[in-house]
């Protein structure tokens, strides 16, 4: 993994009048890599990858994703980053080929072109019996798979994922993290993963990174992290131990 | 260019698959066609054995019969298509969590609001010129008289003219859908906005009126006075859009009217111009007549969608 970071940020800073939902922070992330995003709700998971995305204007600091300015050059990082946002939508009216196709249309994917790759990635997220459902009638788990094969139609090389295992049940939760794992190996997308679940974040990812009051408290693989906090070097280590030992000392 | 296209696309699907515009088209329709038969039937029987005077055909439009006429129809009720068209346009993506996520697509950000704009005047288009195209069909087997060019180039103007009015409230319709996160709200504040402009702004002319030229029993005989007090009280009424697409459109299609003011406001040798020249005005003297109409109306509309437009892309996104 030692290749040129694909997002970096400097000093990245964003306050909502008095308080500060991001501060100063910096890192960067590697091409190919997971990087896996934990903190509590709050701790600016979220306004870090809306600035990234070029949808929040960064109050100071600078970003880059993939050597594009995501402020200046929202269009350009827009097309080569997928994201899911936390609590997703789709046209509710519209099956799941409709939604796909628009969303193909939006990255001027032309229908032609489109129809195939759609079908593709029905398939490849389990959803082809349902396509023509109208999505109204989806569950939790099946908008998070049809979630998923919006960035598999999109190609993107740099996938941002805010919460998409959220409200799962273990196995959906199970099914999410193994396709992204798929989009990671498969497709090599960079990924970052905002998440909860501490035990599939620890399978999959690369990367840790653990905000707190919109700052970066660690920041490295999990062994790094389990050596610096706990000692330990064994492969037995879990990442709610790293995570709450880092909890414990900042909050005491 | 791409990103308006395919929203304009995935719009218009929404709109003629809605149940809405159906409901509208069909109330419309119904009402259009009821109108018309009544008001050519009218026409046929007192045009028996008569030589036909000039633009009978406009007559279709305004001519009120028993009930109103299909110009006084579409001034009533077309801002109620362009508030039901886009109540819900931006608050309905942001609340099921869509607009994000198109926001995060590689279009620019006012594709969005340009594309829902655009698709909501094409379907008012086609509405208004379906119907358009009914009623002369039924008017022409009703009371068998072809329309002149100039008959055909009014109707053109008069569709425009429509279009614009419409397109104005359904910038209303889509900046309050932008201010207001609950759909219901802003349902209700479109709703308010067309009752006031409908009903309650000839109320506050005439209050308005009364306040700046109080008429009493002193001076209600003084002509002065009642004439100043009538300006007033039109002035005060040319701030609804629906005084100003009556006057302009009552000019453009009737072509006998020769002045949006009432015979009381004009000047002596205006009343005795109109009395002696009994002539309709040709097209381009009654657009020159309400040019004024014309253009405060375009302009009011394209006010109306630039503060929508600029009060999104102002938006934070983070509260999308």
């Amino acid at each position: 993994m030692d290749q040129q970071p694909v997002i970096e940020t400097q000093n990245l800073t964003k306050r909502y009048g008095t308080t500060t939902a991001v501060d100063n922070l910096t890192f960067s992330i590697a091409q190919g890599e997971i990087f896996g995003f934990l903190g509590p709700n709050g701790s600016g998971k979220t306004t870090t990858l809306l600035m990234l995305l070029g949808l929040t204007e960064a109050t100071s600091g600078t970003a880059t994703v993939a050597g594009f300015n995501p402020t200046k050059e929202a269009i350009k990082v827009k097309r080569i980053v997928g994201y899911i946002p936390e609590n997703i939508g789709f046209y509710e009216d519209m099956n799941g080929v409709e939604n796909l196709r628009f969303i193909a249309r939006l990255n001027h994917i032309p229908d032609t072109a489109s129809t195939a790759k759609i079908d593709e990635a029905l398939e490849r997220v389990g959803l082809k019996d349902d396509a023509t459902k109208k999505v109204a009638a989806f569950s939790r788990g099946m908008r998070q798979r049809l979630a998923i094969a919006e960035i598999l139609i999109k190609e993107p090389k740099i996938a941002f994922l805010d919460e998409p295992t959220l409200g799962l049940d273990p196995e959906g939760t199970t099914l999410i993290i193994d396709y992204i794992k798929a989009l990671s190996r498969e497709h090599n997308i960079t990924i970052l993963l905002s998440s909860h679940d501490l035990q599939q974040v620890q399978r999959i990812a690369d990367r840790i990174g653990i905000m707190l009051h919109g700052k970066m408290i660690a920041e490295g693989p999990l062994e790094k992290l389990a050596h610096e906090k706990l000692g330990v070097e064994d492969k037995e280590i879990s990442l709610d131990d790293v995570y709450m030992k880092y909890f414990q000392e900042v909050t005491s | 260019m791409n990103g308006i296209r395919a929203i304009v696309r995935k719009e218009l699907a929404d709109h003629f698959s809605s149940y809405r515009f159906i409901i509208l088209f069909a109330l419309i329709a119904m009402v259009s066609l009821i109108t018309t038969y009544m008001v050519g039937m009218g026409l046929k029987e007192e045009l028996s054995g008569v030589a036909k005077p000039s633009f009978v055909f406009l007559m279709l439009f305004t001519s009120t019969g028993p009930l109103f006429s299909l110009v006084q129809f579409v001034a009533f009720f077309g801002p109620l298509i362009g508030l039901v068209l886009g109540f819900d346009s931006i608050n309905r993506e942001r609340s099921a969590g869509t607009l994000s996520k198109l926001a995060s697509q590689p279009i620019y950000r006012d594709a969005i609001i340009n594309g829902k704009f655009l698709s909501g005047v094409v379907t008012i288009a086609i509405m208004l010129v379906s119907i358009l195209l009914v009623v002369t069909g039924l008017g022409l087997a009703l009371i068998g008289v072809v329309p002149g060019v100039e008959e055909l180039w009014r109707l053109i103007i008069y569709l425009i003219i429509s279009i614009f009015y419409i397109a104005f409230w359904l910038g209303i319709s889509i900046l309050f859908s932008i201010i207001f996160r609950g759909i219901a709200t802003s349902a209700l504040a479109t709703l308010a906005i067309w009752i006031f402009f409908s009903f309650f702004i000839s109320m506050g002319a005439t209050v308005v009126a009364n306040a700046v030229v109080p008429l009493d029993q002193t001076n209600q005989g003084n002509p002065q006075v009642v004439l100043k007090h009538l300006r007033v009280q039109r002035v005060v009424s040319l701030i609804s859009p629906m005084q100003l697409y009556n006057d302009a459109t009552a000019i453009i299609i009737d072509p006998t009217r020769k002045t949006t003011r009432s015979f009381v406001l004009m000047g002596p040798l205006e009343r005795l111009s109109s009395a002696r020249f009994a002539r309709p005005l040709d097209l381009f003297q009654s657009i020159y007549v309400v040019i004024p109409h014309i253009i405060s109306l375009i302009a009011i509309t394209v006010i109306c969608f630039g503060v929508s437009y600029t009060v999104f892309m102002r938006q934070e996104i983070r509260s999308m």
